[in-house]
């Protein structure tokens, strides 16, 4: 399935609402222009729901990771959310926990912005 | 190396969707072969990301290149071939992307994942001096063996 996202707002944090796959060539299109987007509107607080992220390559996991140094260097902060099991162990056997503050959920998610 | 007891060749054209569609077929090959479904979706990616190579790095998106995919069945294991048609690299000089300085790169981790997901992960020299990334997986079953 081609990846789809919506933006919703929390408060002052754009939640993003991602569905399908982060591969090589438009899914990671996406992310890259949903991310530059928000971040030339100015928000600094971004929280990718990857709830209905069934899969992601080593593509998408690098577009995740341009995401994160992006707004990192616009002095904000990224967040992830709700990791499907297969996005967790990608993430986490490529040692990208200790890069991204991922949350157990939303409220928490929310709550640990500054 | 073992002969092949089974063997699929495909031609695949350098371009985008051919990664997707050598992943099908190494996926539903897979599947045929009894696989489970983790393992089939692990052999799918490590594929994906063999072919993501060889359009991206290998045949540098050349259209005018083609990039071979060949699955074998031997006794005991599954073997993939993805050849391309570039200079071909060495597996030791690929950077390791779990290295604190690496680990905001935003690529490099395709040959990681390759090897993350198979038994076994070796680079040749190919027929026109390209990279011919070669991936084993036992299949299941109790004997055991091991990249020819």
């Amino acid at each position: 399935m081609p990846l789809q996202g919506t933006c919703r707002e929390v408060g002052d944090i754009a939640v993003i609402d991602f569905s399908g796959r982060i591969t090589l060539g438009e899914g990671s299109a996406m992310v890259r222009k949903t991310i530059r987007d928000l971040i030339s509107n100015g928000r600094k607080k971004i929280l990718l729901n990857l709830a209905d992220v069934d899969y992601i390559d080593s593509s998408g996991i690098g577009e995740l990771v341009g995401a994160y140094t992006s707004v990192r260097s616009a002095d904000g902060e990224l967040k992830l959310v709700y990791l499907t099991k297969r996005v967790r162990d990608i993430i986490q056997i490529t040692r990208l926990f200790t890069v991204f503050d991922v949350q157990p959920d939303e409220t928490a998610a929310v709550r640990s912005f500054r | 190396m073992a002969t092949p007891i089974q063997r699929l060749e495909v031609t695949l054209d350098t371009e985008l969707e051919s990664v997707d569609l050598a992943e099908n077929i190494v996926m539903r090959v897979a599947e045929a072969a009894g696989f489970d479904q983790d393992e089939v979706h692990k052999l799918g990616m490590a594929v994906r990301e063999g072919v993501v190579n060889a359009y991206n790095y290998g045949n540098a998106q050349d259209r005018q290149k083609k990039i071979l995919l060949t699955v074998e069945f031997e006794q005991d294991q599954m073997v993939v071939h993805i050849v391309d048609e570039g200079n071909g690299f060495q597996l030791e000089d690929v950077a390791d992307p779990l290295a604190e300085e690496n680990l905001l790169r935003t690529s490099g981790r395709g040959i990681f994942l390759m090897k993350a997901f198979t038994d076994e992960l070796a680079v040749r020299r190919g027929p026109t001096g390209g990279a011919d990334l070669i991936m084993c997986k036992k299949l299941p079953g109790p004997k055991a063996g091991g990249c020819g």
